[in-house]
């Protein structure tokens, strides 16, 4: 164990990303991650959490420097730290990030329906992503993937297969050991488990568990499915509309939600022994293309007052590891 | 059932079908003249006085048999098949008395080959362009020749024919215009005659590759461009795999496949267009054969070449399906 | 589908295009009802004059003034690819819709019909069918017996629509709150149909004028009535090009030409419109 303190694997600082799009004379702005900024520390699964318009998937696709117009970055960085080496992502040119890319940085993409080349077989999947970067020659390459799956209790056989001749738990499987094969420092997970069954899911977890004990990477695992992020995150953030509310270890934030949506996402999850009618939250995510004035989960918040509509709230520290955004925490008397 | 036998039989089945209802298309066809054809094929063929008693006898006869005059309908269509399946479609009455077959034969490689060239090289080259305009969409020398291409697409087959004819016949003679080959040259494997061929096939090749480029072109375009959206190709991006990579391996590799099945259901289209192309320059391939009898009268010839048409074409889909699987796995397990 | 053609005309460069080119062509074609002349009357005018300003299009070696002449043969022309789509809808739509709803059997069994209308090549049997017509052989005819036979592609893709548009959750959501079919069919998927029924009329219109100008320079049809096709046959009968009179020839195939890019490119606008992959790439900055 190094006695040196390393800095953070992944430090966001207010990114702003917006779809603009000018389509039949008609010019449109969704303000989909709006001025969000966190960081994530080495050997740590940071867990992000939100509804599906949240803005998770396009803050994936940013920090993964996936941009494609109609997405801009309008502000803010992403500066990655990688075995010593600081960068920011969206600097670099395009052979640095190609060179960082799966080795340093890889992704497990949620919908593993489709994620592997349904017209070759499994192997050449694993050559064209990692081959180059393990740099030994292709029989030991693949015998270092086939070790590499034996480890996570995949058998060497699928390197022969065809995408569709494995089931959906099969392919997410494959698709995490991809992700991992050249040992990452961060991996970015998106709704890994969200198109699987129960019994499979829960197998998926534990391998991804399993694969991180391991290689000590990051993880930023991001899903909407709270009761997952109880089990496998050791810290928690949750976005809203394009921002980010809370923040703070996993444990902390389920026990004492600050903001009034993290309180309810809690609340609604089923727990053993617990009889009593669910609420809906009324209202609808807001349309990030006119979002309402000040802070955004107003219209649906039952501790709104004044202030909470006219002006946007900062981030607060309510404890050195736990932070909210909110005029009103819960735990605090309403206006 | 499951696996590539399933596949094979449902395929042969289909080729079945294809020529079991054009044969009948083709019977119909024949069969729904209030008309005596006989007398008036036999007037039209004989219409130059030197045609001998017997020989009018022996055409009236065989045609008779054909055009399936004797006997009931019921009769008349069995014996129709029959001749169809031994592929005896009797003497051809405008070069009496060589057998309407022997004429095919000689015409068929001709028309075999002009389309199988001009159909791989169109089909190649469009699919290319066009994926290559779909990947890289702001490329200007693509998205002019996607104009270009797209500009003589709608343009049927003998129009574009014609338009050549009179570019290369008037305003720059420097192409043969007419035949397979130059006139009175022996047709042995030389180079000298292989060379005449080539010369004399690139108009009609021309021809055909004009029209058909833009079809390929703008098809695949669109599947690439839906295709790069698809998760394995933004995937792979992300892994950073080489753009040619991934513009080879994942995005024309599976883009090809619906290309593959586009182009079993054209080969009918491109039939048509070869063969009235090769009767604008005089290709001696059954194109140039089936106007030539019509306008001679010659009811077997034509007969015979509708046929051959639909027997051969339906043969070649049939090829390419039984290929298919090679391309696309997932096939295999339907 | 009327919102959709006024947005397509005011943004879509290639839609305002066609449109143009088959404006023009078709104000042509209606010049024919103010012709002086009846479209067969031969020698009424000095044979194998070059254009000017009494005779626009020059007249032909029947001494024929050309600009009329060429209305009447438009005219017949655009009618002739109408007709054929039209009663080619009729099969398209009943085969297509059917085998796209209904699915399963029928379905595999409509398309395995279909399949086989694809793959037969249709010139050669046409050819058949002018060969034992020869003089009976009439316009309408010849425009029943192409729809016969040209209505299977574009019933694949109706069906494909159809197909979607059954599975689709706006369906089901339908049937659920009790909306009746014939409802469900008119207010939900018909704005999903009629663009496809659009672009792949335009498509048939253009294929069959080009299959009767194929057939009609040939000779193998009605060559008394004056089609595009048959102008031309009897330009290539009096060797127009060859005797100089090339504006027999260039007349009407730059006006045919105009007619096929046109329909092209309204079909082609149509079809984009209707992906909304491609709308969303025309994005601005």
């Amino acid at each position: 164990m190094s006695g040196q303190l390393p800095g953070p694997v992944l430090a966001v600082s207010g990114l702003q990303a917006y779809y603009r799009t000018a389509a039949f004379g008609v010019k449109r702005e969704v303000r989909a991650v709006d001025n969000v900024s966190f960081a994530i520390e080495a050997n740590e699964i940071y867990g992000l959490a939100g509804e599906s318009s949240s803005g998770k998937t396009t803050l994936i696709k940013t920090i993964a420097n996936a941009i494609q117009p109609p997405l801009q970055v309008l502000g803010g960085s992403v500066m990655l730290d990688l075995s010593g080496r600081r960068l920011d992502i969206h600097a670099i040119d395009a052979r640095e990030l190609a060179a960082i890319r799966w080795k340093h940085l890889s992704y497990i993409m949620q919908g593993s329906m489709n994620v592997l080349n349904p017209v070759r077989r499994v192997r050449h999947s694993f050559v064209d992503f990692a081959f180059r970067h393990i740099g030994t020659p292709m029989p030991q390459f693949l015998q270092l993937v086939r070790d590499h799956l034996q480890r996570l209790h995949l058998t060497p056989d699928v390197l022969e297969a065809y995408p569709h001749q494995l089931s959906g738990g099969m392919r997410q499987r494959v698709t995490i050991a991809l992700a991992t094969v050249c040992r990452p420092e961060l991996i970015i997970a998106d709704e890994p488990t969200t198109a699987l069954d129960v019994v499979v899911q829960k197998s998926v977890l534990a391998m991804i568990h399993e694969i991180q004990r391991e290689l000590r990477s990051s993880i930023l695992f991001v899903t909407h499915d709270m009761s997952v992020h109880a089990n496998l995150s050791d810290r928690l953030g949750i976005m809203y509309a394009g921002r980010l509310v809370e923040e703070g270890r996993t444990a902390d934030v389920f026990r004492q939600p600050r903001h009034p949506y993290t309180a309810h996402l809690i609340a609604s999850l089923p727990r053993m022994g617990d009889a009593a009618a669910k609420q809906g939250l009324a209202g609808a995510p807001p349309n990030l293309a006119d979002p309402p004035p000040g802070c955004r989960f107003h219209p649906r918040c039952p501790r709104a007052s004044d202030i909470c509509r006219q002006q946007t709230p900062i981030m607060q520290w309510h404890t050195p590891s736990h932070r909210a955004a909110c005029f009103h925490p819960v735990g605090e008397p309403a206006a | 059932m499951s696996g590539y036998p399933a596949y094979l039989l449902t395929r042969l089945g289909q080729f079945a079908l294809v020529v079991f209802i054009g044969i009948n298309i083709a019977f119909i066809v024949t069969h729904a003249t209030p008309i005596d054809p006989v007398e008036q094929s036999i007037a039209a063929a004989t219409q130059f006085g030197s045609t001998s008693p017997e020989a009018i006898g022996l055409m009236r006869q065989s045609l008779k048999e054909l055009y399936g005059l004797e006997g009931g309908l019921g009769d008349q269509y069995l014996a129709f098949w029959r001749r169809i399946a031994v592929g005896d479609f009797g003497p051809s009455l405008s070069a009496f008395p060589t057998p309407v077959a022997t004429l095919i034969g000689r015409a068929l490689p001709w028309t075999a080959g002009l389309l199988v060239v001009s159909t791989v090289l169109t089909w190649l080259l469009g699919n290319l362009l066009g994926g290559l305009a779909g990947y890289y969409r702001r490329n200007r020398a693509l998205r002019f020749a996607g104009v270009l291409a797209m500009a003589f697409h709608p343009i049927p087959y003998y129009v574009v024919a014609f338009v050549l004819l009179i570019v290369f016949g008037y305003l720059w003679p420097v192409l043969p215009l007419g035949g397979g080959y130059q006139m009175n040259m022996p047709r042995t494997l030389s180079w000298a005659f292989i060379g005449s061929v080539l010369l004399h096939s690139i108009l009609p090749v021309l021809s055909l590759a004009l029209v058909g480029l833009g079809g390929w072109f703008m098809g695949m375009r669109s599947l690439v461009s839906n295709i790069v959206t698809e998760d394995y190709v933004v995937y792979a991006e992300l892994a950073g795999v080489r753009r040619r990579r991934i513009l080879g391996s994942y995005v024309m590799r599976n883009a090809l496949v619906p290309q593959v099945t586009g182009l079993a259901m054209s080969l009918g289209a491109i039939f048509n267009g070869a063969i009235i192309t090769e009767q604008v320059f005089g290709y001696p391939g059954i194109g140039t054969l089936l106007v030539s009898a019509v306008y001679a009268g010659d009811y077997s010839l034509v007969l015979g070449i509708t046929t051959v048409s639909i027997v051969a074409v339906s043969l070649a889909v049939l090829v390419i399906d039984l290929a298919y699987p090679l391309l696309d796995a997932r096939v295999r397990v339907h | 589908m009327g919102r959709t053609l006024i947005d397509l005309l005011r943004f879509n460069r290639q839609f305002a295009t066609g449109l143009a080119l088959l404006v023009v062509v078709t104000a042509f074609a209606s010049l024919s009802f103010f012709s002086p002349y009846a479209p067969n009357d031969s020698y009424v005018v000095p044979p194998d004059l070059p254009p000017d300003w009494s005779y626009p299009m020059g007249t032909t070696s029947r001494g024929q003034d050309l600009l009329w002449l060429l209305s009447f043969a438009i005219r017949n022309t655009l009618l002739f690819g109408i007709a054929v789509a039209t009663l080619s809808r009729l099969l398209a739509l009943l085969i297509g819709l059917v085998a796209g709803y209904c699915g399963g059997l029928i379905d595999r069994a409509l398309m395995s019909l279909n399949d086989s209308f694809i793959v037969i090549p249709l010139f050669p049997i046409l050819v058949l069918f002018y060969f034992v017509m020869r003089d009976r052989m009439s316009w309408g005819l010849l425009a029943l017996m192409m729809a016969c036979l040209g209505w299977a592609y574009d019933a694949r893709l109706i069906r494909s629509v159809a197909m979607s548009l059954r599975t689709r959750e706006f369906t089901e959501t339908g049937i659920f709150s009790g909306m009746s079919m014939r409802q469900i069919l008119v207010e939900e998927h018909l704005p999903y149909v009629l663009p496809i029924v659009f672009s792949t009329t335009m498509n048939n219109i253009n294929w069959s004028i080009g299959l009767e100008v194929t057939l009609s320079v040939l000779g193998f049809t009605d060559i008394n009535t004056p089609t595009i096709g048959v102008l031309i046959y009897w330009a290539n009968q009096h060797t127009a090009l060859v005797s100089g009179i090339w504006w027999w020839i260039f007349f009407p195939v730059l006006l045919v030409v105009m007619t096929f890019i046109g329909l092209f490119l309204l079909a082609v606008s149509m079809n984009e419109y209707i992906d909304p992959r491609s709308r969303l790439g025309r994005t601005g900055p």
